[in-house]
């Protein structure tokens, strides 16, 4: 019987409404007991002035495997996930060729086991190669263990495709999550249309796109009531569509990124493609709608997007330079600076959206505390601040704008079925 | 020769000139005037002046040109720099090479000056940010095309004497046009009032935040201008069907013989070539008294000079401040032989 026992920590788990100091046992990989534990012959952590959290979980990741392994790889993503005190991460599809069937599936989920760091899931592709026209074998990738559809890179343009994506989705109770971006307002575009777009004269990518798109897909979900996931929302716009339809009860869920907490898109003013991503930075009116949205309970969840590229590739004009952000490993001192230092939400309600809520929306046993439960577990030294260094990223790729920032929160241990797979310092 | 003639005492600084949104007026007037000394050059039997003898200008164009193209180059020459001609086919950008890599290997030359030309807005700040040699943009994409800007205005300032309190109808497809932003930024900064004319079609997202007006109609604003700048309909940028057809747009957009008739009597009427005519400007207007578009080619070769030689110096100060700033650094840094 192994057994490891966390002492003294601040305790946690949302889902069971757990927020105080006590300990966590954990035997044979399983939550054991949350409390008062009695030392005898486990391996202790001393957790004292550490939050012990469930391990969290990020359902939007790009692990470019297969096909740009010189970017990322399940291998290198997964260290990177464990180093910012993920547990479970989603795969996103669009990989090349994309995730599109059982074999697929299966392969990310092979290459996440022998990574041997962080649970590896991913989502499969709503359709063949990612097109937009046909339908991919969703329910063959669902009994593969896919945990979600999406065409993530761009969005189903045809509302004919997307309604009947939503009908045969239908049969498998899988959620369907959406990039929602209308490509016919998005064009070219390269960053957010508005007057940064107009003087540095790039191509702008409208917020109609994106509300155009969530306003379509809802009135999909009015007639199928397939459960619908808005990924990576990032305008004022958005936000009051997700608020009418939660106040109308649709099975309606969305997630909110780093960067679209706290970016504008004056941070493109000097062409630095570092700061460029899909969907765009916004103005500091959306910034502050999306920290309302979040403050008001509409946000279900906080995802990194965590997409690596090569600086070569990060070294062309603006115009050319692919779309993308790493910061898997940075993301909690990120939600921090961005969430807790201005009291939009506490400790507890920010672990809650990135464990429990996730966890629902994909609809994984995961992400709480309960007895029983795998262990999957974070520790958090909530005051230590450090330097961010994306020289030292775990990550194979370096485009990230909050190098050299200092943030707070440090993860010092995650916990991952019970073994310690990472630890501050090693 | 006196190349500075109005302002003695003001220095030049940049090393680049990336665009004039971030010019001061004062350096806006600064290159006017050192302009203004070179263009006396040509008119001498020995067209040639010594100052960027022993310097290399390349000119790295990614797009078409032809006079922008051959006004740097005969800038250059007649500053007695030596010019290496880079364009986009003739090189091996096609190979898939990168703008960087180019830029490096142009380096690795030993170059002065980069003269770019690019589609993508920004491409001559990135090439600033990774290259020690000055950076002079020839248009990037549709944010700006410097040099135009400053030929207008020095054009302007020399058959009106000041740009400040005159009214300029900037005519055409605003939204990709570099010529009309730096136009923009150059006039207003030194004092005039611009008017963008076009369908709303062709205007920039939230052109209302720009420092100027907008109207839809060009009858209404005919009468008002001192200056009307027709922006030429550039096809290969054009996205979609921003207009119906070519007669509908020439019909409310075009300077025609009829709408002269109504404009001011010394209008000044410009273009930045090349021109559609009959598209954007009858040929007898564009012919006509009121035409000073040969003047803005021949002012740009002018301006050019006092561009290049002030990126020049601007380079030359900058070496010598970091110069400065090493030794200091040194000095910090070796002990001090104290008793």
């Amino acid at each position: 019987m192994q057994s490891l026992i966390i002492k003294n920590g601040r305790v946690i788990d949302p889902a069971n409404n757990i927020d105080k100091t006590g300990d966590v046992l954990i035997v044979d990989g399983k939550i054991a007991e949350v409390g008062k534990v009695e030392e005898s012959q486990q391996t202790v952590i001393d957790a004292s002035g550490r939050l012990v959290t469930p391990g969290l979980i990020d359902i939007h990741v790009h692990f470019r495997e297969p096909g740009d392994e010189e970017e990322e790889t399940i291998a290198s993503g997964s260290a990177a996930a464990v180093a910012g005190g993920f547990t479970s991460v989603v795969c996103m599809p669009n990989t090349n060729p994309p995730i599109e069937n059982e074999t697929d599936v299966e392969y990310i989920h092979r290459k996440g086991r022998k990574a041997r760091k962080t649970h590896v899931y991913t989502m499969g592709a709503i359709t063949k190669a990612r097109q937009g026209v046909e339908l991919a074998e969703m329910g063959f990738m669902a009994e593969a263990g896919a945990v979600g559809f999406t065409d993530d890179g761009s969005g189903i343009q045809d509302p004919a495709v997307m309604l009947r994506a939503l009908k045969y989705a239908a049969m498998f109770d899988v959620v369907i999550a959406q990039h929602c971006q209308d490509n016919g307002f998005a064009g070219n575009g390269v960053m957010n249309a508005g007057y940064f777009s107009t003087i540095l004269g790039l191509p702008g990518i409208d917020a109609l796109a994106e509300q155009a798109m969530l306003w379509r897909d809802i009135q999909l979900i009015k007639k199928t009531n397939v459960r619908y996931h808005a990924q990576h929302i990032s305008t004022a716009g958005a936000v009051e569509l997700i608020r009418a339809a939660k106040k109308d009860s649709l099975p309606v869920t969305c997630e909110v990124t780093p960067h679209h907490l706290l970016f504008t898109e004056q941070c493109c003013a000097d062409y630095d493609t570092n700061y460029k991503v899909n969907p765009p930075l916004r103005t500091q009116q959306d910034v502050d709608a999306l920290k309302q949205a979040v403050s008001e309970g509409l946000v279900d969840a906080l995802v990194t997007d965590h997409a690596p590229h090569l600086q070569s590739e990060k070294e062309l004009e603006f115009l050319t330079a692919p779309f993308g952000i790493a910061s898997l490993e940075c993301a909690l001192g990120l939600y921090v600076k961005a969430l807790i230092e201005p009291k939009v939400l506490d400790w507890p309600g920010l672990i809650r959206l990135m464990t429990e809520r996730p966890a629902a929306i994909i609809g994984i046993e995961k992400g709480t505390l309960s007895k029983g439960r795998q262990a999957d577990v974070t520790i958090i030294n909530p005051d230590a601040e450090y330097n961010i260094d994306a020289r030292k990223f775990r990550s194979k790729s370096r485009n990230c704008p909050y190098h050299t920032w200092t943030v707070k929160g440090k993860i010092e241990k995650t916990i991952v079925g019970g073994e310690i797979r990472f630890s501050d310092g090693d | 020769m006196a190349l500075i003639r109005k302002n003695k005492h003001f220095k030049w600084l940049h090393k680049h000139l990336l665009g004039l949104r971030d010019l001061t007026p004062e350096e806006i007037t600064h290159i006017l005037d050192t302009a203004e000394g070179f263009e006396q050059i040509s008119t001498r039997s020995v067209k040639k002046a010594p100052p960027l003898r022993g310097k290399v200008v390349v000119n790295l164009f990614f797009e078409d040109s032809t006079r922008t193209r051959n006004s740097f180059a005969l800038a250059a020459s007649r500053l007695s720099a030596d010019i290496i001609e880079f364009t986009k086919k003739a090189s091996s950008v096609s190979k898939g090479e990168t703008l960087l890599d180019t830029a490096k290997n142009l380096e690795a030359m030993g170059i002065d000056i980069v003269v770019i030309r690019h589609s993508a807005g920004g491409a001559p700040a990135f090439l600033s940010r990774n290259m020690d040699a000055c950076v002079v943009n020839a248009g990037d994409g549709f944010c700006e095309h410097p040099t135009q800007g400053l030929l207008d205005v020095y054009t302007i300032r020399k058959i009106r004497g000041t740009l400040r309190g005159l009214k300029v109808a900037i005519v055409g497809d605003i939204a990709h046009s570099r010529v009309a932003r730096s136009d923009m930024w150059a006039m207003t900064k030194l004092g005039a009032e611009v008017i963008f004319v076009g369908p709303p079609t062709l205007m920039p997202t939230q052109v209302t935040r720009l420092p100027v007006s907008v109207s839809y109609s060009l009858d209404e604003v005919i009468e008002k201008v001192d200056v009307i700048n027709m922006l030429r309909i550039q096809f290969e940028r054009l996205g979609g069907n921003p207009f119906p057809s070519i007669r509908e747009y020439a019909h409310y957009f075009g300077l025609t013989v009829e709408r002269m008739k109504r404009a001011k009597a010394d209008i000044l009427v410009m273009h930045p070539g090349p021109i559609n005519r009959g598209l954007e400007m009858e040929s007898e207007v564009a012919d006509g008294p009121n035409s000073v578009i040969l003047e803005q080619v021949k002012n740009g070769l002018a301006v050019r000079m006092a561009v290049l030689f002030l990126v020049n110096q601007g380079a030359a100060l900058d070496k010598a401040a970091k110069k400065k700033a090493d030794k200091r650094t040194l000095s910090k840094g070796e002990p001090l032989d104290m008793d």
